[in-house]
């Protein structure tokens, strides 16, 4: 104030009082303005300012997240997702001469006039030329350098064993996401998530800053199976060889680790490539092994002898009158391809006979029957969890009239798929145990659930030995070396409720005798050139496959090397 | 007291100027190497696609297919056969033991 006072000092005491007031008034009121202000906007109006700010030079970013592997029990892939370009366009942009266009076109391996309408079609602003580029392809393309002319990233998943396991792996769709088999049912633990970051970029598109991550990518999980891609392709194989042999509708093949229930292949024929799907029909996609059901004929003879065994009914050596290979239950006959008039209960499981294993079930209560048939896991799912699975059928024994109980004993009037029956066999294998079958390697072999006792299941084991004897059902399961036990089956097919002249022959067995370790189950519908029998059709494809996967596990001999003895010419036919 | 005041004055202006010309420098830092972190996370993701598709060509390649293929035809061998293959177990003692 006295600034003025001693610049003028004449008028200083003509200035009013109050000016100083209102001077200083203002000046509070300006600072007070500013301070409201200066709060207002860092603290009340801060997150909108501060969104514009980002919206300025903020990006927010896709980070993509790719599909779990899948890989084989050795670490082998058998099913990778990479990264593909795909070359799409934005017509409004292009700047292309004739002479590229060609060039373009013959890159891609399409129509000069194609790609002309697609490039110059302005009515759209994008348009895909080729998706998912092979990258040799993808760097020619770069190289022309057309304005306009874009590329995608787009992931594609291939699976290097081909057609050997295609049913089993399935498939994923467009979008990276399961569509069949077991890459549908380990979706949850294979999907990748796409995460997203929010970064600061300059004007040249670089990215400068990294302010923070909304949410991190997620990469899909590795998934281990349990199945050995040797062991496949050698089932795959020799199911495929037999399928054409014999004029196949079509073939299955499992085989299981007898120890801890672990599948160890899983082959389909016919198959397809899933690396290409151009024209699949769904009967190749089918997987038959768990989705099919059939009637298992006699394969399910040793789990009714088994019962008889458990209950005391019978022993290996009781006698058992076959009535000349025929027995009637009720209005219905049972009959034998080998009319004998009396056998033992081996020799009903060596030769097959159904008048055996009927009379045989018919000194059984039915409950006790179906509870066993229950705990070796017929009418109900394997547990895989594989999509699709059908869990066959085992009517109540409420249900059951004497003749289907008779029926029953040998595989008739109840349905089964190929990895249960293969499971069911782990029984045998693995002293009265069942094992649950997991589709995963294991690092412990799971708990089994007991059904027979072990004296049981060794008996057993000794018959279903004897059925590969040269005066057995299945000489030709025999293999060199190894001691092998199984059970032939061959059933009529059903259609609409009927029995009709074509049939499912299979074979199910374990070895090394001694020490089993791998079961086998074979099962080839509608063999069609002559032979149906399962020993004849379905047993040497068990021989073979057994043969090689115990040769490529390591599985030392149990037995001589000259242990095969060359069936007799007339090779045991069972009835069906 | 005035003069010193003014020399701490000029020592502080000092030391304003060169704090912010520091800040600008390390934020230009700082961006530079967080450029190169991000090509070097680029490239680590290359790497790990290309991994993919060499996996990916290793297994087409040695598919057990293609392998028993190549070993039947072109190189004329052969699956053991009958009386061929001989297992020897190793007892802990290091001796071996011919069986069956």
């Amino acid at each position: 104030m006295n600034y003025a006072a001693s610049a003028h000092p004449d008028i200083a005491a003509k200035l009013p009082g109050w000016r100083a007031i209102v001077l200083f008034a203002l000046l509070l009121a300006g600072l007070g303005g500013l301070l409201g202000r200066g709060v207002y906007l860092q603290g009340i109006h801060d997150d909108f300012l501060q969104k514009k700010g980002d919206a300025r030079y903020g990006r927010v970013i896709e980070i993509s997240a790719h599909r779990g592997m899948i890989t084989d029990r050795n670490g082998e892939p058998l099913a990778v997702s990479t990264p593909v370009e795909s070359v799409w366009a934005s017509p409004p942009d292009v700047e292309a001469d004739r002479r590229q266009v060609k060039k373009l076109a013959q890159i891609l391996g399409m129509d000069v006039e194609e790609v002309k309408n697609r490039l110059f079609n302005v009515s759209r602003d994008f348009v895909y030329l080729k998706r998912q580029l092979p990258p040799d392809q993808v760097e020619r393309v770069v190289s022309l350098n057309i304005p306009g002319v874009l590329l995608q990233r787009e992931y594609r998943r291939y699976y290097p064993a081909g057609e050997k396991a295609a049913q089993t792996l399935g498939f994923t769709g467009q979008d990276d996401n399961g569509q069949e088999g077991l890459e549908l049912a380990f979706q949850g633990r294979l999907a990748g998530k796409p995460g997203s970051q929010r970064v600061i970029k300059d004007r040249r598109g670089h990215i400068v800053e990294d302010i923070g991550s909304l949410h991190a990518p997620k990469h899909g999980g590795d998934v281990t199976l349990s199945l050995d891609s040797r062991v496949q392709y050698l089932a795959y194989r020799e199911l495929k060889s037999a399928v054409e042999n014999h004029h196949a509708r079509s073939g299955a093949a499992v085989v299981l680790d007898a120890r801890s229930g672990e599948v160890l292949a899983l082959a389909n024929y016919p198959s397809y490539n899933p690396n290409n799907r151009v024209n699949v029909s769904s009967h190749a996609m089918r997987n038959r092994a768990v989705a099919d059901l059939f009637e298992p004929g006699s394969t399910m003879k040793p789990f009714t002898v088994a019962t008889a065994i458990e209950a005391g009914k019978v022993s290996p050596n009781t006698l058992i009158n076959t009535e000349n290979g025929v027995f009637t239950v009720g209005d219905r006959k049972i009959h034998d391809s080998h009319p004998e008039s009396m056998m033992t209960v081996a020799q009903v499981i060596q030769k097959s006979s159904n008048v055996g294993a009927a009379k045989i079930a018919l000194s059984l209560r039915s409950e006790a029957l179906w509870q066993s048939f229950s705990d070796s896991g017929f009418g109900a799912p394997t547990g895989s969890n594989f999509p699709g699975e059908a869990s066959g059928r085992l009517r109540d024994a409420k249900t059951w009239r004497p003749i289907e109980q008779a029926t029953m004993s040998y595989g008739h009037g109840m349905s089964v798929n190929l990895l249960q029956l293969a499971r069911a066999y782990t029984i045998f294998a693995n002293d009265g145990e069942l094992k649950p079958v997991s589709l995963l390697r294991l690092d412990a072999p799971a708990p089994g659930k007991r059904v027979f006792s072990s004296r049981t299941t060794r008996a057993m084991r000794d018959m279903l030995e004897m059925v590969v004897r040269a005066d057995g059902t299945a000489p030709l399961a025999q293999v060199a070396g190894y001691r092998v036990a199984g059970k032939t089956g061959t059933a009529h097919k059903l259609e609409n409720g009927r029995y009709v002249d074509r049939y499912v022959a299979s074979f199910v067995g374990f070895a090394p005798v001694s020490n089993p370790r791998l079961v086998v189950a074979v099962m080839i519908d509608e063999p069609n050139n002559g032979q149906y029998y399962g020993g004849l059709v379905a047993a040497p494809v068990f021989s073979r496959v057994t043969d090689a996967a115990l040769h490529a596990l390591n599985v030392p001999n149990d037995a001589p090397l000259d242990n095969v003895i060359a069936p007799s010419a007339n090779i045991v036919e069972e009835e069906v | 007291m005035l003069r010193s005041g003014n020399g701490l004055n000029a020592l502080l202006l000092v030391a304003v100027v060169v704090c912010g010309l520091s800040v600008v420098t390390s934020q230009h830092k700082a961006r530079k190497l967080f450029i190169e972190l991000q090509k070097e996370k680029e490239s680590a993701q290359r790497m790990e696609v290309e991994w993919g598709q060499l996996q990916l060509e290793q297994s087409t390649w040695a598919t057990p297919g293609r392998v028993g293929e190549i070993a039947e035809q072109r190189l004329q061998m052969h699956t053991p056969g009958n009386g061929q293959v001989r297992f020897i177990w190793t007892e802990p003692d290091g001796q071996t033991n011919n069986q069956p």
